[in-house]
């Protein structure tokens, strides 16, 4: 999978790995091309008296960042930077008309992209082009992320060179389904960048318009003892299964996978994709009964440590623990916890609050669902529960398996901007149970239908549906 | 990697050496050693201090993550001295975490700390944090946010401006964990949200209150008018032929919800208008499964003034909604959960907004949200009605 062979191309792990020396575009010298005092003295091509507004205050200020792009660009040779130099002071000159108008100058769309690929890289063009003409083509190029969102240094100071070179030099880190984003670039640079993506950085680029939109994930198994499978290997396994589905619409609309090692949703598959894999286990919650104890001595802070701001007073087990299990499965004696695994639903509270005492089970997999998306059109939705649980191992063929099902379904009923949760709810999901060839089960549901109308299928009526009116006419006379 | 207009890209043969489907970067080479080795193995953490991150591996090793707070409009020169931290403390290895924040991991406290330190020192020319660390527990960390004026077509507001000056105002939020429990803070810039912020616990939305203005000229050049009258959810898009004999659409502005769907199809229907733009506070969503399911944000401020640079009517509303609910919730609860809890009429009496008829649904599943039960609390806005109708 991948560039076969190059799996460990930017490994430092690995003897002879590449390294940002190898692939640089500038030197240290055009790295290092000013100083603070000049930083501190620098005026941008235009004034922005109210995006300078956003410089006061804590919080790391964009329009101080951008402004660094600014003069960095400012002090390097024209030929080292093939789109136009003035591109970031260009991009706050029309932020700040922005501002001043409250009302956006980027045109609607322009469709643009790399050959054999529909998606990817996003049209945008300036309707101020003779006053900012720095910005007046200014793309999105998507960048695939790599699992976790973790990078190496000599990796990303690579994406930075090539960002800068032929982009703007400014990104997004990250967009919200998880790509990294060069925000603004020109056509011609396109083709280019594409090519010293897939070369040098080895890396694809993302989705969007009626495409697979990038996978993402949380960092499951690297760093987080709730992970019930790897969602890291999980969410590349499938992003190289699907690399068609990714790159070549063929879908009503978008289309997006999320991986959550638990029912915690760091990555908010629940809410933000059309088929969500969380992860949940089917045995008992792991106890260890003198950590308990530790908790309720006050040696180990509640909850990791995450409420110490503030005097809460002493951990109180029976309150803080028992009482707000949703289930009310557990029991503390004054000694001992336990806890009904079978009347669990695996909420993750007592766990959250524990978790140097408790433990998610230790046979692990995942739940399914479908159907979440943003307002347009129909409505906000969170996924339907629709799998309770599948083994999650690689290489996933039986879960593929189900998302394959799905999303030829839906590619071939969903109307046009129909996402598959809207499709469910508009054929039912009892259609959708049909597709996926799987029964009914009372976890799909909040509570079964009060609406009385309902449907029967043809076959379950005993004679079917044809009926003569004469036979009928015969026991009740008109 | 290229140099040059074209680089290594020959457009005669566009095919030659074109490596095509090759997907993301496999991860495992971007992890640091200390993380392969535990990869799996963790078995539990601790926050030690606010930002700093203690996880420990069933091996005995322990990994110390420094997590600190970014604007996720980030630009390269950023990047690279994130890379410079990286490679002075951390072997060369760094991530991002969903929500924007920058993480720093180290396997021992004492270089945690002096990181710590290094990234406190960095700030701005104008003085804001580069780096301001914290984003950890009940607290509120990084707001995920669009692209607004910055990039976007369709926005009603700018994005970053927004989240910076709110994140302003809540900093002390991001560097403690003082509140009940986690807050969850989302900006999307229209209703299609891009940000999907539709289950956060307060999001602030950019809409639209003007109908789309109808080119004529562009419209039969640029769309396809069958596509524009099906993109309305409402029905109220028809086609019409002007005067002049061109084909169009009308639109029925009594039927305009204003979600710009008609716009997303066709740019002869634009929607911005800085008069009419403005801004919604919704509030109570979530998407963890702890103790309560998921749930939406509701909708509890419409049409706040849309006002660059500082938004200080959005700031204001939303550090008066957290105040009220970090000195009435109960530990572990949501602000959904505490809505929940009190009753929607108390979370507008304990916070004194108004409550007006913009936020009572009347689409698709309204029904559903209307309260269908004599159990209410009284409050003062109770009272209004019963005055009004000589009850009292």
């Amino acid at each position: 999978m991948g560039i076969p062979g190059q799996e460990h191309l930017w490994d430092k792990e690995v003897k002879g790995h590449r390294t940002y020396n190898d692939i640089r575009i500038f030197t240290d010298e055009q790295l290092k091309n000013y100083t603070e005092e000049e930083l501190k003295n620098f005026k941008p091509k235009h004034d922005t008296p109210m995006l300078d507004e956003l410089e006061k205050g804590p919080w790391p200020s964009f329009v101080s960042d951008i402004k660094r792009e600014a003069l960095h660009r400012k002090k390097l040779a024209q030929d080292d930077m093939m789109i136009p130099r003035d591109v970031a002071d260009d991009l706050l000159g029309q932020v700040e008309l922005s501002y001043v108008e409250k009302e956006t100058h980027w045109k609607h769309g322009g469709i643009v992209g790399v050959l054999g690929y529909g998606g990817g890289v996003v049209g945008r063009y300036s309707d101020q082009q003779a006053k900012f003409p720095g910005v007046a083509h200014f793309h999105t190029y998507r960048i695939n992320q790599p699992g976790g969102k973790f990078y190496t240094t000599d990796w990303l100071r690579g994406f930075c060179d090539i960002c800068e070179y032929r982009g703007s030099g400014i990104t997004n880190m990250h967009g919200s389904t998880g790509d990294m984003v060069i925000l603004g670039t020109t056509s011609d640079q396109l083709e280019p960048i594409f090519f010293d993506l897939t070369h040098d950085l080895g890396v694809d680029i993302g989705g969007s318009g009626g495409n697979l939109r990038t996978p993402s994930d949380c960092l499951g198994k690297a760093r987080c003892e709730f992970a019930c499978f790897d969602t890291m290997d999980m969410c590349y396994d499938m992003t190289m299964t699907y690399q068609d589905e990714l790159h070549r619409p063929a879908f009503p609309y978008k289309f997006k996978f999320k991986f959550d090692g638990c029912p915690n949703g760091c990555v908010a598959s629940i809410a933000r994709s059309d088929c969500a894999f969380i992860g949940t286990w089917k045995d008992d919650i792991r106890i260890n009964q003198e950590a308990v104890k530790e908790y309720i001595a006050g040696k180990i802070p509640r909850n990791g440590g995450e409420m110490t701001g503030r005097d809460w007073g002493a951990f109180n087990i029976q309150e803080e623990v028992i009482e707000r299990c949703p289930t009310q499965c557990m029991n503390w004696d004054g000694n001992k916890i336990s806890i009904n695994n079978g009347e669990c639903t695996r909420c993750m509270h007592c766990i959250d609050v524990m978790p140097e005492a408790l433990r998610v089970g230790a046979d692990q997999g995942l739940s399914l669902l479908f159907g979440a998306k943003a307002p347009i059109l129909e409505g906000a939705r969170l996924a339907t529960l629709v799998i309770p649980f599948m083994y999650a191992k690689s290489p996933y063929d039986n879960i593929k398996a189900v998302v394959r099902k799905a999303i030829d379904w839906w590619t071939e009923e969903g109307k046009n901007r129909e996402r598959i949760g809207e499709l469910i709810n508009r054929v039912g999901l009892g259609t959708f149970l049909d597709v996926l060839g799987i029964p009914a089960m009372p976890q799909m549901v909040k509570e079964p239908r009060s609406n009385a109308y309902m449907f029967f299928k043809e076959s379950e009526v005993p004679g079917g549906w044809k009926r003569d009116i004469k036979d009928y006419r015969k026991r009740h006379p008109a | 990697m290229s140099k040059g207009k074209l680089g290594y890209f020959n457009p005669k043969k566009p095919m030659e050496n074109r490596i095509t489907d090759c997907g993301p970067q496999r991860y495992e080479q971007f992890l640091p050693p200390v993380i392969r080795k535990n990869y799996g193995k963790w078995v539990s953490h601790r926050i030690l201090e606010p930002g700093l991150l203690m996880h420990v591996s069933e091996t005995g090793d322990k990994v110390y993550t420094v997590r600190c707070g970014g604007a996720r409009t980030m630009s390269v020169e950023h990047i690279r001295e994130i890379c410079d931290i990286a490679d002075k403390h951390c072997g060369g290895y760094v991530r991002w975490t969903t929500r924007n924040n920058v993480e720093f991991i180290t396997d021992s406290e004492e270089k945690a700390k002096a990181l710590k330190k290094d990234l406190d020192a960095r700030k701005f020319p104008a003085g804001s944090h580069k780096f301001p660390i914290g984003g950890t527990g009940f607290g509120i960390t990084g707001i995920v946010h669009t692209q607004g004026w910055i990039h976007c077509h369709c926005p009603a507001t700018d994005a970053s401006g927004v989240v910076k000056s709110t994140a302003d105002v809540l900093f002390e939020h991001f560097t403690d964990m003082k509140l009940p429990a986690k807050l969850r803070i989302a900006l999307a810039c229209c209703l299609n949200m891009c940000g999907a912020v539709h289950c956060s616990d307060i999001a602030i939305l950019g809409y639209h209150r003007k109908p789309p203005i109808v080119d004529d000229k562009m419209i039969g050049g640029a769309c396809e008018i069958p596509l524009v009258i099906a993109a309305c959810p409402l029905y109220a898009i028809k086609p019409v032929t002007t005067p002049e004999g061109k084909k169009s659409v009308s639109v029925n502005y009594d039927k305009c919800m204003f979600c710009g769907n008609c716009y997303t199809m066709c740019a002869a229907m634009p929607l911005a208008d800085s008069e009419g733009d403005c801004i919604n506070i919704l509030v109570g969503g979530k998407i963890s499964n702890r103790i309560t399911k998921p749930k939406f944000s509701k909708i509890v401020v419409a049409a706040l003034p849309n006002n660059p640079p500082r938004w200080p009517e959005v700031t204001d509303t939303v550090k008066k909604i957290v105040d009220v609910y970090a000195s009435d919730a109960k530990k572990y609860e949501r602000i959904g959960d505490w809505t929940e809890r009190i009753g929607w009429e108390k979370f507008f009496e304990k916070t004194g907004l108004p409550f007006t008829w913009h936020v009572i649904d009347d689409y698709r599943l309204a029904y559903d949200t209307l309260r269908t039960s004599t159990q209410f609390k009284f409050t003062e806005q109770a009272w209004a009605v019963s005055k009004t109708v000589g009850g009292i």
